[in-house]
């Protein structure tokens, strides 16, 4: 397994969680994460990114590392999976639904 | 920085001097509460309007025997959500009973100008967005619970005889 | 209940309008991120994990069935189809879009509600005593004291950009149950020896980082002076409140650096020069607002209804349900029904669409169409006929919302956590959901009687763990979940705050943790005692014992 660095935000018209890909875009899904080497590398596209205004502007861009191991690839912290994948509790809506 | 007084646009009257820059013979100047202190008896000996640039924290109160012939007190927003003008501004006028130009100064944004100008603001030094958007801003909510410094709200009045006339 | 008149309703319209206008300038990107917080924080609007979410006032925790309806509404058309009922006596969406906020504030606003001052420093959504205008032993309606202080601070030109966020409850009760000592401003409504009602005004409690129990600083002050003494404590802050450093910028900390002596005789030299101006409060607007607060006509009602008595007697499960969810009211044939929003294993606090509408149509026909906010998360419908009663619990049995657990150690207080909460350092939801049917069972086998139980995910302390009998603290410790426990802690008339048991303990440790400090309770209590009277006569040895054996 080997660490690498990525780059997250939260997209402004919505508030969804995005990931900086590899060319340069945002998308919503985690699995399009473009990784990076150095976090020096990451922080510096984190702090450029909310200047871009736009359908696609992003608040808040942050530098996160991510573990890879093969072809898998998921944040490293527990707060950065949650963000991904979201929150580890059913909510009510959906425990209801399933009863 | 455009300046705003009764809706428009205006020219600066006022030269801000610094603490450490010679007065000029004549003109309106502006200087700050410490100097103010220091040369006061020469300041309003000058024969040109003068005016005062207070800090956070220089005390209005200092103030209070000389408002008549100051014609212009500054107060300064060093971060738009600083806020401690606001009250600054209050006391000057509902307390001390200023009745000259009361400006804004610093980080002015238009989103904050219903505030001042019922805190007793007169003339704000907005950004151009400022100066763009000043009418619409100061037009959003023309309704205002609490008494201020301008109008007395409608809190207490709209119980009260002036009622229903006063709501609208 | 408040109605808004057309006053309220054209500042709100303008006030919607106006947010609308700030959304659309930040979108255009004319606003930037930095100017734009301050502006959605002071409409209620924060950025969370996973979306924006939405905080929507529900002043001092009444609710129309027409409101919870629009709460439904929103649930359903902005959001995921819940809602979260917090510890102020708010309500909170997740899954927010800031494009669709304007158009969400607007459908609120029809139904008079909206965000405004749910956040940002400045003064917030004032609370009361859920049990407002109904509680047997209330001196007075807190509620007529929190409208004129809504409005009162409603943008208020110079206190919308305080040092801090500040927080005002009102209690008119002898028994608090509005925790009036662990805010901003505390206001106890009680009477003088010339047997005149006023306030006593406390300052500078509050939570999170350091927690303080508030200070009285005026046992009575007349209540047509209330405004222009809360002007001038909010004046003396303003100006002197620390805006250095956001951990020591609330009232509590400049109350503590300078006495509540300093304090008070700051306030009363500021009061003074104020004190018979613009704010003094005339008789005709005290009498107007009190007129909106006006009690029910309530029908007579069988104080003693046979129905009642047989359900009682048939069925154990209501029976468990009156004891623990049904209080007394101050009319006969009346009671104040609690409502559980804590199913064991659920999420504390939250509540489907469904439920709202349900609980509205219920509100309307069982409780003269009004329901309370709690803070402690859960709902109160505050007037229902006696003989209703078993009628009503079958009704909210199917909506899954009977659990009979008031008070009791399943009863926890959560805050959303990690799971939804972008400052959180641990989750509180799954540990609340599992600590809740630990606890339950062991509820039913030992009877633990009131327990109060309050979990935080973070410092913030938004589920007021300090004051809990029990409290647990979210820490990180190098990106693993860890969990502080804290004892003794108390909101109620004897406020306390709870001291730390010892070294913090690890996710998967903390529900068998607790659940064997309340087992310890159970060896050690004595005829009666709640647990927090056993942790305070017997002190803290045995249970850190047991949190060490545990851990
Ligand atoms: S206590 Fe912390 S984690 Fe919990 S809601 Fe408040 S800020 Fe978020």
């Amino acid at each position: 397994m080997t660490v690498a660095h990525a780059v997250t935000a939260n997209r402004l018209r919505d508030g969804i969680p995005v990931y900086r890909t590899e060319d340069g875009g945002w998308s919503p899904q985690f699995s399009a994460v473009g990784q990076l080497a150095t976090a020096a590398e990451a922080e510096a596209i984190a702090a450029a990114a909310g200047a871009v205004n736009g359908k696609d502007a992003v608040v808040g861009a942050y530098a996160i590392t991510v573990e890879v191991d093969g072809a898998a690839v998921r944040p490293t912290s527990l707060r950065e999976r949650i963000r991904a994948e979201g929150p580890t509790v059913q909510p009510l809506a959906a425990m209801r639904k399933a009863s | 920085m455009p300046l705003v007084k009764d809706g428009a646009l205006v020219a600066d009257a006022w030269t801000r001097i610094a603490d450490d820059a010679a007065l000029p013979g004549d003109g309106a100047v502006t200087v700050s509460f410490k100097r103010w202190e220091a040369e006061r008896s020469s300041l309003l000996g000058r024969n040109a309007p003068v005016g005062v640039f207070l800090g956070n924290t220089d005390p209005v109160e200092a103030l209070a025997s000389d408002l008549n012939r100051i014609g212009v007190v500054m107060l300064d927003f060093p971060k738009y959500t600083d806020g401690r003008a606001y009250s600054q501004a209050r006391l000057l006028r509902e307390r001390l009973g200023y009745r000259g130009e009361l400006r804004a100064t610093g980080n002015v944004l238009r989103d904050q100008l219903l505030f001042m100008r019922r805190s007793g603001f007169d003339t704000y030094e907005v950004d151009e967005r400022g100066a763009a958007g000043f009418a619409a801003s100061m037009a959003a909510v023309t309704h205002a619970y609490q008494p201020a410094t301008n109008d007395a709200g409608m809190l207490l009045r709209r119980y009260t005889s002036a009622r229903a006339s006063g709501a609208k | 209940m408040y109605r808004y008149d057309e006053f309220d309703h054209d500042f709100l319209a303008e006030r919607v309008a106006q947010f609308g206008d700030q959304v659309a300038r930040r979108l255009s990107g004319e606003l930037t991120e930095e100017e734009f917080r301050p502006l959605r924080l002071m409409n209620g609007l924060y950025l969370q994990l996973h979306a924006y979410m939405l905080r929507i006032a529900i002043p001092y925790g009444t609710l129309s069935a027409t409101q919870l309806r629009a709460l439904a509404h929103v649930a359903r058309r902005y959001d995921n189809g819940y809602g979260h009922f917090t510890t102020r006596q708010n309500m909170q969406f997740n899954w927010i879009k800031l494009e669709e906020v304007p158009q969400a504030m607007a459908d609120l606003a029809a139904a008079e509600m909206h965000g405004i001052q749910t956040s940002g420093n400045c003064i917030r959504n004032v609370t009361a005593d859920q049990w407002a205008g109904v509680a047997p032993d209330e001196i007075e309606d807190p509620r007529v004291w929190c409208e004129i202080i809504r409005q009162w601070s409603t943008l208020h030109p110079e206190f919308s950009f305080l040092p801090r966020k500040f927080k005002i409850a009102v209690t008119g009760s002898p028994h608090d149950r509005a925790a009036v000592r662990v805010h901003d401003i505390g206001l106890r409504l009680h009477r003088n020896e010339a047997g005149e009602i006023g306030f006593e005004v406390m300052v500078g409690g509050g939570l999170g980082r350091t927690p303080y129990i508030a200070k009285t600083i005026r046992e009575f002050l007349p209540k047509q002076d209330l405004l222009s003494y809360l002007e001038a404590i909010l004046r003396v802050y303003n100006q002197l409140g620390r805006r250095d450093n956001i951990y020591k910028a609330r009232i509590k900390i400049l109350v503590h650096a300078l006495g509540a002596e300093k304090i008070a005789e700051l306030v009363e030299a500021e009061w003074q020069q104020m004190r018979d101006g613009a704010l003094k409060l005339p008789q005709a607007t005290i009498d107007a607002i009190s007129t909106h607060f006006a009690p029910p006509d309530y029908p007579t009602r069988d104080p003693m209804p046979p129905q009642l008595m047989a359900a009682r007697l048939r069925d154990p499960d209501f029976a468990r349900w009156l004891r623990s969810n049904v209080a007394p009211h101050r009319v006969p044939g009346y009671a104040i029904v609690s409502i559980s929003l804590k199913p064991e294993g659920a999420p504390p606090g939250d509540c489907t669409a469904g439920q709202m509408d349900a609980l509205a149509d219920l509100s309307e026909r069982y409780s003269f169409g009004e329901t309370r906010v709690t803070h402690e998360q859960n709902l109160v419908f505050p007037h229902v006929a006696q003989e209703h009663l078993p009628e009503l619990w079958r009704a909210l049995d199917a909506l899954e919302l009977a659990t009979p657990n008031i008070g009791l150690a399943s009863d926890i207080i959560a805050c959303p956590g990690l799971d939804y909460c972008s400052l959180a350092n641990a989750r509180s939801i799954p540990v609340a959901q599992h600590l809740g049917q630990r606890l339950g069972a062991l509820d039913r086998q030992h009877d633990l009687g009131n327990l109060q139980v309050k979990i935080s995910g973070c410092i913030n302390a938004c589920g007021h763990h300090h004051v809990g009998h029990i409290g647990l603290l979210g820490v990180d410790k190098n990106g693993e979940e860890f969990y502080q426990i804290t004892l003794g802690g108390s909101a109620a008339d004897d406020a306390s705050l709870g001291a730390i048991l010892g070294p913090a303990v690890a996710y998967d440790k903390v529900v068998d943790t607790v659940a064997s400090l309340v087992e310890g309770y159970v060896g050690l209590r004595e005829n009666g005692e709640r647990f927090l009277d056993t942790y305070r006569r017997v002190g803290a040895a045995p249970f850190k014992e047991r949190l060490n054996a545990a851990r």
